[in-house]
């Protein structure tokens, strides 16, 4: 019987040939994840374990980016703890503000994931470096902090979904839109304990931060990962990651077989889905940009380890370029990372936002989660280009998230209510 | 009443519907401790006020389809399990959730008919390694699936922490 990319990316970091949908594996990990949130929890659990040292110095990479630079006392010290525990263990991959961004864009960007590596980061977005044929999954801290002892950790293998994609996208819509859609189509427990495959034709008009965008939202279908195959975008990619000489080692690249097992297949045709917006409070209140009602917004947030990338930043920038946002409305940029921040930098769009009228922050998640820079008050509405809109996410309970793409979110600034970009 | 021994529990039930996500039961503005008792204080208020006032040691949340989706958040099943419940029982749970509940030593259990014959408030005996679920106010019976031996062997141990640490003091 044939296997998926998931499938034998377990069963060779378990060391077995096969793996099936519902074996419970224990499997080598090639690299680990946790934040400032969720590291200091994973580091009082290390330190409870009893070992002296850290399984391997070079395959943790510690990112606070949550509530930093730190917004108040308590989180600047949770972030203290990580920092101590990193000079202490000598953590190669820990990103202080300065040289950090927010971790799910860090990560591939500075090549510590490779195709076919098996991730595990205690944070639910791990499953953005699927995008890289890579097997990666959101966990706890306390997987965080086992891992961090034995190199290992437990799995239950998942089921999975195929996802074809075929054609191309409009103009007007980019990967964001692709992965909102299917929310919508499946639900927000549709993909629970499985895993997402993308794969066919379509997936080659997809760019790489597309894929990123896609991959990252696997969760919110409740998938344990995202995945895509390998091809001529991903290679160069890599190639150009692994300049930073963080993982030298080599990579192997696992390809679904032609008769793998897949619980369900659903088919797309990219060129027939437009512009998704997903209401409160659910990624799978989604509804098409043609069918929205006019909804009157005071916030737009554009970034995110969901849409906060090169190709996000100049999307919004070229709605925004020449035209003010509406007054009344508050629009927050931040890219992801630092080197997103110099890039956009360069190429003179922050010169575009801050002109338009937007604040342009340093990386962080900040605003993502409610956590500063952009909270809400009760009764506000806002357009994130984020991944969640429940209850309170980004601050009063009372307030409203919609979730769209860097395109639609500028046009919503623009126009001070939710709108397409082909309107403004 | 809570009787780690044997494995059974008996408290009065907190009902909650679908979806109950990471960002309900513990809000991320709390997330700059990560200290049980603080967290405790705050679990699930965005959506039921009473829960942190009303709750005593050994009450039991009963929810819907995917409880715990969203974040990784382990604060999530810390807040619960400080908060003094001895077990959650839901039609379905959210796999982070899941596996960080495990984890931690916090019981779970997956029961659908359980999730719909149970009301906020009534009397629940569980036992864990059966899966049986006794609704003492409404005097029905349910069944679940026990959990894998696999993670029964983590709760057995106390949680993945004391797993570990066995293992590698065995090396
Ligand atoms: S940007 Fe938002 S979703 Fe992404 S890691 Fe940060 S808080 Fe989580």
């Amino acid at each position: 019987m044939g296997m998926t990319m998931t499938e034998k990316i377990l069963a060779a970091h378990a060391g077995i040939s096969e793996s099936t949908p519902g074996q419970l594996i224990e499997a080598r990990c090639d690299m680990t994840l946790g934040n400032d949130i969720t590291a200091p929890i994973a580091i009082r659990e290390f330190t409870r374990i009893g070992v002296k040292t850290v399984w391997d110095a070079g395959r943790i990479a510690l990112v606070p980016d949550h509530f930093t630079p730190n917004k108040d006392i308590p989180s600047a010290e949770q972030a203290k703890i990580v920092r101590d525990f990193a000079k202490a263990h000598d953590i190669v991959n820990y990103f202080e503000i300065g040289e950090m961004g927010i971790e799910h864009a860090l990560l591939p960007e500075k090549g510590l994931v490779l195709p076919g590596d098996l991730v595990i980061g205690a944070d639910s977005h791990t499953c953005t470096y699927g995008a890289l044929g890579a097997f990666s999954t959101g966990v706890g801290s306390t997987d965080f902090a086992c891992a961090m002892a034995t190199g290992t950790c437990w799995f239950r293998v998942p089921e999975t979904i195929l996802v074809e994609l075929k054609g191309s996208l409009p103009d007007c819509s980019c990967g964001k839109d692709v992965i909102l859609k299917l929310i919508g189509d499946i639900g927000v427990d549709g993909a629970r304990y499985k895993s997402l495959e993308f794969s066919g034709q379509g997936v080659s008009s997809l760019s790489m931060d597309g894929r990123f965008t896609i991959a990252n939202m696997a969760i919110e279908a409740g998938a344990k990962n995202g995945i895509f195959g390998v091809d001529e975008l991903t290679t160069a990619y890599i190639k150009e990651s692994m300049e930073s000489g963080l993982r030298k080692d080599e990579f192997t690249v696992y390809e679904s077989d032609p008769d793998a097992r897949y619980s369900r297949v659903i088919t797309y045709d990219l060129g027939g889905i437009e512009p998704q917006v997903a209401f409160p409070h659910l990624p799978e209140n989604t509804k098409g940009i043609s069918e929205i009602a006019e909804i009157k917004i005071d916030q737009v947030v554009i970034g995110s380890c969901t849409n906060g990338r090169m190709e996000d930043l100049r999307t919004a920038a070229a709605v925004l370029k020449g035209k003010r946002v509406k007054r009344g409305v508050r629009l927050i940029v931040f890219p992801a990372t630092q080197k997103i921040y110099l890039d956009a930098l360069r190429e003179g769009l922050i010169e575009t936002f801050v002109e338009s009228g937007a604040i342009v922050s340093t990386p962080t998640c900040g605003p993502c989660l409610g956590g500063h820079m952009g909270v809400l008050a009760a009764g506000e509405k806002a357009v994130a280009t984020t991944n969640r809109n429940f209850v309170g996410r980004m601050g009063h309970k009372d307030s409203e998230v919609y979730l769209a793409s860097p395109a639609v979110a500028a046009a919503s600034a623009l126009a001070g209510k939710i709108a397409s970009p082909d309107s403004v | 009443m809570h009787n780690s021994e044997t494995l059974l529990f008996e408290g009065t039930a907190f009902k909650y519907g679908d979806n109950i996500d990471t960002d309900v039961i513990i809000p991320a503005r709390y997330l700059n401790t990560s200290d049980p008792k603080e967290l405790a204080a705050h679990c699930m208020e965005d959506i039921d006020r009473e829960f942190a006032v009303r709750v005593r040691r050994g009450d039991i949340i009963v929810a819907g389809e995917n409880f715990g989706c969203g974040s990784s958040r382990e604060h999530a099943p810390i807040a619960i399990k400080a908060s003094g419940i001895s077990c959650v029982i839901a039609a379905s749970f959210a796999r982070i959730f899941y596996r960080n509940a495990v984890n931690i030593g916090l019981p779970i259990l997956e029961c659908p008919d359980a999730s719909n014959g149970i009301g906020y408030g009534d009397t629940l005996f569980v036992d864990l390694s059966s899966g049986t679920i006794r609704n003492v106010s409404k005097k029905r019976d349910f069944f679940s699936h026990p959990l894998p031996p696999f993670m029964q062997e983590i709760i057995h141990a106390g949680g993945l922490v004391e797993r570990t640490r066995l293992k590698m003091e065995e090396k």
